[in-house]
């Protein structure tokens, strides 16, 4: 392997890593921020008690989200120098901004939140909880500002001399049309997360300890599954708008996420297609008439153009090279990002159904379900990402700059390497140390609140402490 | 002023800001093995930055955003040349984060003594490897015509740079003793200060030698002068912390890593990575720099956010002003 490829495996696997903290931290943060005003308004206990529960959570998970997401700012300048070089006239902006706007608001609010318990009044102690959260939705909004400039550049002018991207319209690149569906589905798609996060758990609870804290259980329940359920809902709004905008944009990625070689005019969905992929031999295809179409381009007769055209079109465009990214990648992760999110927001309708007025659920399948449920958005969410980060290959930028002439030239295969393994073993001892720690804190269950400290007591032990 | 500069002293105050809040939460994470004789000692020391060392280190992350949109030159040359350091303190970085977030997260001295290790560890790494990394930025590394580093990493660890890697590291363990003698109550107190002036004066040693070496080699008058208010600082600091006014000492350490920073800074300026092949290569704030256009807009961000950003982190610092003690560690097993 040489230090591209090596240089990729990192990129995906320390993205794909940080980004399963990323959601949960995002969902859970105003899940976690509604309980807690669910108790400053009516007072009752469950709510804070279900707000510690699934603060500490929050947390755990929070606490790898920022550890792992240091090196998602640093490895652009590491292996990526000539990429760097090419748009950080542009992509530095946002990324920058992010820092100032939302790291430094996510990083003391959550300070205050977590140390703040006895040193605040209830109703500013609330409000640092809400900050840190609207923090991570602006720290969503930058990123995904400066990703959607590699999926659509706009705002720019190509300086020759220079050899780089320069920007010209800082407006156009906040306001890139892949941003303004990327964002909502992203926002959507993560409250999925959160949601089921929430909803698994308090089922579990329910199912396994039916004796101990159901009532509040339920409660947490219903607020994360109706979660899922609504953000379900916006998320395939929203994926629907954005498949449009990525139809127009990027209609190699949406012939990829088809499989669909020739140019059709109606094109129709695959369901399933089983063969060689490359269009060569189809072993067994199921399809819906004239659906892609319309997801493509609002109309059922819209013509959705094939990978062969669009490669020759590119050939004409750009010189002669491959254009398409891989296929199978991009046919399957489509396919499963959406089969996995549907699952999911189709389990949380079945669990609502069951537990409707005040009944109780059982069932290993219920309890199972419970087990399964968070992962299922996580997962979809990866998928997500993996297919919109590999189906815009060959491209770093698209139509801009290749991603082969980003890596940086000067480093060596050896210190590529070094740091992909290094940061792979890391990361995996890290997984299982979460792992077993939310384990712990969800076996728990319910913390018991202690009365609050004597203000006046100089010596009362801090309401949190290492 | 040109608006190149204006970013270049941006960075740098960046740089301090970072220095300055993140010198002393490592210093004190350092501390956790040299300075705690017990758990509730060690869980002192620890909570006296709980709430604050994450919003410090968000000063780096700034700062590195910052230098990607000024200056991606910079940045690309940097951190693609300066691998390997980097890629150590970004693994501390990761394990020290997770590291105080965990290890109140369950019972048994086992576990929190394995954290405890890796607070330290993680702690003295990037302590050391900043200092490392500013010294070799200042110095100059080999750059090509490309703006391409050239060097490998054993280039990196000369004795000029080691040297500066010792005076961030002994001062940060300095800056953070009188951090925790500001922050806490009783024994641990005491030995803090006492601590603080026994490595001080070994710091002092360190700091004094890297300030000459470094006037001698910049040949700049500014240089000198500022290497000069650093070292007065530092010993004002020594001497305030004799005193026990720990709140003065602090901001007196505080001061010498800021004068420190802008010494290297003015010493570097108007390149920002010199080149040691010729300085025909070097980068400057003009070669390496983003386009106006890309600067006007971040500065109207930097100039409304950062006054901000300034205001909600001095109030966090205020409302977690409190000293602790060990009578104020919860006895329940695990944290609330």
């Amino acid at each position: 392997m040489e230090a591209l490829d090596i240089a990729r495996w990192q990129f995906g696997i320390v993205t794909v890593y940080h980004f399963f903290f990323v959601p949960v931290t995002i969902g859970l943060s105003f899940l976690v921020a509604g309980l807690q005003t669910a108790w400053w308004r009516t007072g009752n206990e469950k709510y804070l008690r279900l707000t510690k529960f699934f603060g500490k959570l929050f947390l755990i998970n929070f606490a790898m989200g920022v550890a792992t997401g240091i090196v998602q700012e640093f490895q652009f300048g590491m292996n990526w120098s000539d990429y760097s070089r090419f748009v950080g006239d542009i992509f530095g902006a946002p990324l920058a901004i992010e820092g100032l706007l939302a790291f430094f608001l996510e990083s003391t609010f959550l300070g205050l939140w977590i140390f703040g318990w006895d040193r605040l009044k209830p109703g500013l102690h609330l409000a640092t909880i809400w900050i840190a959260a609207i923090g991570t939705i602006l720290s969503a909004y930058f990123i995904l500002a400066a990703n959607s400039f590699m999926q659509n550049p706009v705002g720019y002018t190509f300086n020759a001399a220079k050899g780089r991207a320069e920007l010209t319209d800082f407006g156009a690149v906040l306001t890139n049309k892949v941003l303004l569906s990327t964002f909502p589905h992203q926002i959507f798609a993560c409250f999925m997360v959160g949601g089921a996060f929430m909803a698994g758990i308090a089922m579990w609870h329910i199912i396994r300890n039916p004796d101990r804290d159901v009532d509040a259980f339920r409660t947490a329940f219903r607020l994360g599954a109706v979660t899922l359920l609504v953000a379900g809902i916006g998320t395939t709004i929203s994926g629907d708008f954005q498949g449009k905008v990525m139809t127009e944009v990027q209609p190699m990625k949406m012939a990829a996420a088809e499989g669909l070689y020739t140019t059709s005019q109606p094109a129709p969905f695959s369901l399933l297609t089983l063969g060689t992929l490359d269009g060569s031999k189809e072993v067994y295809k199921l399809e819906v008439p004239r659906l892609l179409s319309f997801l493509g381009t609002g109309t059922f007769d819209g013509e959705v153009k094939g990978i062969d055209s669009l490669q020759a079109e590119y050939e004409q465009t750009y010189g002669p090279g491959d254009y398409s990214p891989n296929i199978p990648v991009a046919y399957w992760t489509f396919r499963l990002m959406m089969t996995v999110g549907g699952i999911a927001a189709a389990a949380a309708l079945w669990m609502l159904w069951a537990t409707r007025r005040d009944r109780l659920p059982k069932g290993k399948w219920m309890l199972r379900t419970a087990i399964v449920l968070p992962l299922l958005p996580l997962v979809g969410n990866s998928f997500g990402w993996i297919f919109t980060e590999m189906a815009r290959q060959p491209w770093a930028v698209f139509g801009l700059m290749p991603t082969a002439a980003g890596v940086s030239p000067g480093t060596t295969t050896a210190e590529v390497l070094t740091s992909l393994i290094g940061f792979t073993l890391l990361y995996g001892v890290l997984a299982v140390i979460e792992v077993k720690l939310l384990l712990t804190y969800i076996r728990a269950g319910l913390p018991s609140i202690a009365p609050a400290p004597d203000p006046d007591d100089a010596d009362a032990p801090l309401a949190f402490a290492y | 002023m040109e608006l190149t500069t204006f970013w270049f002293i941006l960075i740098s105050i960046l740089w301090i800001g970072y220095l300055v809040l993140e010198g002393f939460d490592f210093g004190v994470g350092m501390l956790v093995g040299l300075l705690a004789r017990n758990d509730k000692e060690r869980r002192v020391l620890i909570n006296t930055i709980g709430p604050l060392w994450d919003g410090n280190e968000v000063w780096l992350l700034v700062a590195g955003g910052a230098t990607f949109a000024a200056f991606p030159e910079w940045y690309a040359t940097l951190f693609s040349g300066f691998y390997l350091p980097l890629f150590l303190i970004l693994m501390a970085l990761i394990v020290r984060a997770v590291a105080f977030e965990f290890r109140g997260k369950r019972t048994g001295t086992q576990w929190r003594r394995r954290w405890d290790i890796a607070i330290i560890v993680s702690s003295t790494v990037p302590a050391l490897l900043w200092g490392v990394a500013l010294a070799n930025i200042v110095r100059g590394v080999p750059i090509d015509a490309d703006k391409e580093f050239v060097g490998s990493f054993f280039d990196l660890l000369n004795p000029y740079a080691l040297l500066g890697g010792l005076v961030t590291l002994t001062v940060f363990l300095v800056h953070g003793c009188l951090f925790v003698a500001l922050k806490t109550e009783g024994e641990i107190r005491l030995r803090a200060t006492a601590l603080g002036l026994r490595v001080g004066a070994v710091a002092a040693v360190l700091a004094v030698s890297f300030i000459v070496w470094t006037g001698i080699d910049q040949g700049e008058a500014l240089v000198w002068l500022f290497g000069g208010l650093t070292a007065a600082a530092f010993v004002a600091a020594l001497l305030i912390a004799t005193t026990g006014r720990e709140g003065y000492a602090f901001a007196a350490t505080a001061t010498t890593i800021g004068l420190l920073t802008i010494m290297l800074f003015v010493g570097l300026f108007p390149d920002v990575m010199p080149s040691s092949i010729d300085s025909a290569f070097n980068l400057t704030t003009t070669n390496a720099a983003s386009t106006h256009y890309t600067l006007v807009i971040m500065s109207w961000v930097a100039v409304v956010f950062t006054p901000i950003v300034l205001m909600y982190q001095s109030w966090s610092y205020w409302v977690f002003r409190k000293r602790i003690g060990v009578q104020h560690i919860p006895t329940e097993v695990l944290a609330s």
